[in-house]
Protein backbone atom coordinates (compact mmCIF):
# COMPACT_ATOMS: atom_id res chain seq x y z
CA UNK A 1 0.00 0.00 0.00
CA UNK A 2 1.37 3.50 -0.66
CA UNK A 3 2.30 6.18 1.99
CA UNK A 4 -1.09 8.08 0.32
CA UNK A 5 -3.15 4.98 1.01
CA UNK A 6 -1.46 4.41 4.38
CA UNK A 7 -1.97 8.12 6.18
CA UNK A 8 -5.60 8.47 4.58
CA UNK A 9 -6.26 4.61 5.97
CA UNK A 10 -4.74 6.15 9.63
CA UNK A 11 -6.56 9.07 9.39
CA UNK A 12 -9.65 7.48 8.80
CA UNK A 13 -9.48 4.92 10.97
CA UNK A 14 -8.39 6.64 13.89
CA UNK A 15 -10.01 8.86 16.82
CA UNK A 16 -7.12 11.48 17.07
CA UNK A 17 -3.85 11.45 14.30
CA UNK A 18 -0.80 13.20 15.48
CA UNK A 19 1.67 13.04 12.95
CA UNK A 20 4.89 14.04 14.18
CA UNK A 21 8.62 14.35 14.32
CA UNK A 22 9.78 11.04 16.17
CA UNK A 23 7.60 8.99 18.04
CA UNK A 24 6.10 10.01 21.74
CA UNK A 25 8.73 8.14 24.11
CA UNK A 26 11.45 10.26 21.61
CA UNK A 27 10.49 13.22 20.16
CA UNK A 28 12.43 14.91 17.48
CA UNK A 29 11.59 18.44 17.24
CA UNK A 30 9.96 21.00 20.17
CA UNK A 31 6.80 21.57 18.31
CA UNK A 32 5.88 18.48 17.70
CA UNK A 33 6.38 17.93 21.63
CA UNK A 34 3.99 21.45 21.88
CA UNK A 35 1.46 19.39 20.66
CA UNK A 36 1.88 16.30 21.81
CA UNK A 37 1.96 17.71 25.37
CA UNK A 38 -1.60 19.68 24.51
CA UNK A 39 -3.24 16.71 23.19
CA UNK A 40 -2.19 14.61 26.59
CA UNK A 41 -3.45 17.33 28.47
CA UNK A 42 -6.91 17.19 26.96
CA UNK A 43 -6.99 13.16 27.35
CA UNK A 44 -6.80 12.82 23.48
CA UNK A 45 -6.71 8.90 22.93
CA UNK A 46 -2.94 9.56 20.66
CA UNK A 47 -1.84 7.92 17.38
CA UNK A 48 1.42 8.88 16.62
CA UNK A 49 3.07 8.48 13.40
CA UNK A 50 6.61 9.52 12.81
CA UNK A 51 7.39 11.37 9.32
CA UNK A 52 11.09 11.01 9.76
CA UNK A 53 11.75 7.43 8.47
CA UNK A 54 10.94 8.85 4.83
CA UNK A 55 10.80 12.16 3.28
CA UNK A 56 8.27 10.92 1.23
CA UNK A 57 6.17 10.38 4.25
CA UNK A 58 5.37 14.06 4.47
CA UNK A 59 5.29 14.99 1.20
CA UNK A 60 2.09 12.43 0.95
CA UNK A 61 0.82 13.82 3.95
CA UNK A 62 1.34 17.36 2.63
CA UNK A 63 -0.45 16.77 -0.74
CA UNK A 64 -3.32 15.21 1.59
CA UNK A 65 -3.86 18.10 3.51
CA UNK A 66 -2.45 21.07 2.13
CA UNK A 67 -0.66 22.04 5.33
CA UNK A 68 3.14 22.34 4.63
CA UNK A 69 4.60 21.88 8.28
CA UNK A 70 4.86 19.29 10.79
CA UNK A 71 3.00 18.39 13.35
CA UNK A 72 -0.39 18.11 11.99
CA UNK A 73 -3.49 16.89 13.75
CA UNK A 74 -6.56 15.24 13.06
CA UNK A 75 -9.64 14.34 14.98
CA UNK A 76 -11.94 12.05 13.57
CA UNK A 77 -10.53 12.70 9.90
CA UNK A 78 -10.60 16.24 9.86
CA UNK A 79 -7.35 18.55 10.36
CA UNK A 80 -7.45 20.48 13.43
CA UNK A 81 -3.96 21.65 12.57
CA UNK A 82 -0.37 22.10 13.74
CA UNK A 83 0.98 22.96 17.49
CA UNK A 84 0.39 26.78 17.63
CA UNK A 85 -4.12 25.93 16.45
CA UNK A 86 -3.87 22.76 19.21
CA UNK A 87 -2.13 24.85 21.80
CA UNK A 88 -4.54 27.61 21.57
CA UNK A 89 -7.35 25.37 21.44
CA UNK A 90 -6.37 23.19 24.19
CA UNK A 91 -5.72 26.65 26.61
CA UNK A 92 -8.88 27.98 25.64
CA UNK A 93 -10.77 24.10 26.46
CA UNK A 94 -12.22 24.06 22.90
CA UNK A 95 -10.13 21.00 21.97
CA UNK A 96 -11.79 19.32 25.18
CA UNK A 97 -14.86 19.95 23.88
CA UNK A 98 -14.23 19.23 20.32
CA UNK A 99 -12.91 15.64 21.25
CA UNK A 100 -15.74 15.18 23.32
CA UNK A 101 -18.36 16.24 20.86
CA UNK A 102 -16.15 13.85 18.10
CA UNK A 103 -15.14 11.21 20.47
CA UNK A 104 -18.21 11.10 23.26
CA UNK A 105 -18.12 12.15 27.02
CA UNK A 106 -15.90 9.07 28.14
CA UNK A 107 -13.27 9.91 25.40
CA UNK A 108 -10.58 10.39 28.00
CA UNK A 109 -11.23 7.04 29.63
CA UNK A 110 -9.18 4.99 27.64
CA UNK A 111 -5.98 7.02 27.99
CA UNK A 112 -4.65 5.62 24.73
CA UNK A 113 -1.46 6.12 22.81
CA UNK A 114 -0.52 4.02 20.09
CA UNK A 115 2.44 4.48 18.21
CA UNK A 116 1.80 3.34 14.05
CA UNK A 117 5.17 2.88 11.57
CA UNK A 118 4.44 3.26 7.94
CA UNK A 119 6.43 1.42 5.64
CA UNK B 1 16.82 36.46 5.53
CA UNK B 2 15.27 39.49 7.95
CA UNK B 3 11.59 40.18 9.48
CA UNK B 4 11.05 42.88 6.46
CA UNK B 5 10.46 40.44 3.51
CA UNK B 6 8.00 38.75 5.36
CA UNK B 7 6.31 41.46 6.92
CA UNK B 8 5.62 42.63 3.04
CA UNK B 9 4.42 39.82 1.99
CA UNK B 10 2.11 39.35 4.90
CA UNK B 11 1.04 43.52 4.37
CA UNK B 12 0.14 42.17 0.93
CA UNK B 13 -1.79 39.83 2.05
CA UNK B 14 -3.59 41.08 4.65
CA UNK B 15 -3.95 45.18 3.60
CA UNK B 16 -6.99 45.16 6.40
CA UNK B 17 -4.35 44.04 9.23
CA UNK B 18 -4.88 46.02 12.45
CA UNK B 19 -1.86 44.06 14.04
CA UNK B 20 0.57 42.65 12.42
CA UNK B 21 4.08 41.36 13.60
CA UNK B 22 7.11 39.16 12.68
CA UNK B 23 9.55 38.41 15.52
CA UNK B 24 12.73 36.59 14.38
CA UNK B 25 12.49 34.23 17.48
CA UNK B 26 16.40 32.90 17.56
CA UNK B 27 18.04 35.89 16.21
CA UNK B 28 19.04 32.77 13.46
CA UNK B 29 16.68 34.57 10.62
CA UNK B 30 15.11 31.40 9.88
CA UNK B 31 12.44 30.72 12.92
CA UNK B 32 9.70 33.42 13.00
CA UNK B 33 7.10 34.19 14.99
CA UNK B 34 3.95 36.02 13.29
CA UNK B 35 1.01 37.47 14.61
CA UNK B 36 -1.71 38.53 12.11
CA UNK B 37 -5.25 40.43 13.43
CA UNK B 38 -7.24 41.02 10.33
CA UNK B 39 -11.35 41.93 9.99
CA UNK B 40 -10.62 39.22 6.35
CA UNK B 41 -9.81 36.49 8.77
CA UNK B 42 -13.06 36.77 10.74
CA UNK B 43 -15.92 33.90 10.38
CA UNK B 44 -13.07 31.68 9.10
CA UNK B 45 -11.92 28.74 11.49
CA UNK B 46 -7.94 28.79 12.61
CA UNK B 47 -7.13 26.23 10.27
CA UNK B 48 -8.60 28.44 7.33
CA UNK B 49 -6.67 31.57 8.86
CA UNK B 50 -3.44 29.66 9.39
CA UNK B 51 -3.77 28.51 6.05
CA UNK B 52 -3.68 32.27 4.58
CA UNK B 53 -0.49 32.93 6.84
CA UNK B 54 0.77 29.95 4.72
CA UNK B 55 -0.36 30.88 1.32
CA UNK B 56 1.37 34.56 1.97
CA UNK B 57 4.32 33.11 2.83
CA UNK B 58 4.38 30.09 0.42
CA UNK B 59 7.98 31.43 -1.46
CA UNK B 60 9.94 31.73 1.49
CA UNK B 61 8.43 28.36 3.25
CA UNK B 62 9.09 26.65 -0.16
CA UNK B 63 12.79 27.80 -0.95
CA UNK B 64 13.39 26.48 3.00
CA UNK B 65 14.15 30.14 4.14
CA UNK B 66 11.68 29.49 7.16
CA UNK B 67 12.72 26.83 8.82
CA UNK B 68 9.66 27.00 11.63
CA UNK B 69 7.07 29.30 11.65
CA UNK B 70 4.37 30.04 14.55
CA UNK B 71 1.74 31.85 14.00
CA UNK B 72 -1.09 33.47 15.95
CA UNK B 73 -4.39 35.15 13.77
CA UNK B 74 -7.20 36.58 14.83
CA UNK B 75 -10.23 37.69 12.99
CA UNK B 76 -11.67 40.41 14.68
CA UNK B 77 -10.25 44.01 14.75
Amino acid sequence: MSYTDQIKDVIESSDVVLFMKGTPSFVMCGNSDRALQALRRAGAPVTAIDILPDPQIRQALSAISGWPTIPQVFVKGELVGGADIVEELEQSGELAATLRDKLGDEYAAARDETTVALA
Amino acid sequence: MSTQPLRELLERAFPDATELDVVDRTGGGDHFQVVVTAPSLSGLSLVEQHRRVYEALSAPLGDGSIHELRIKTKGAS
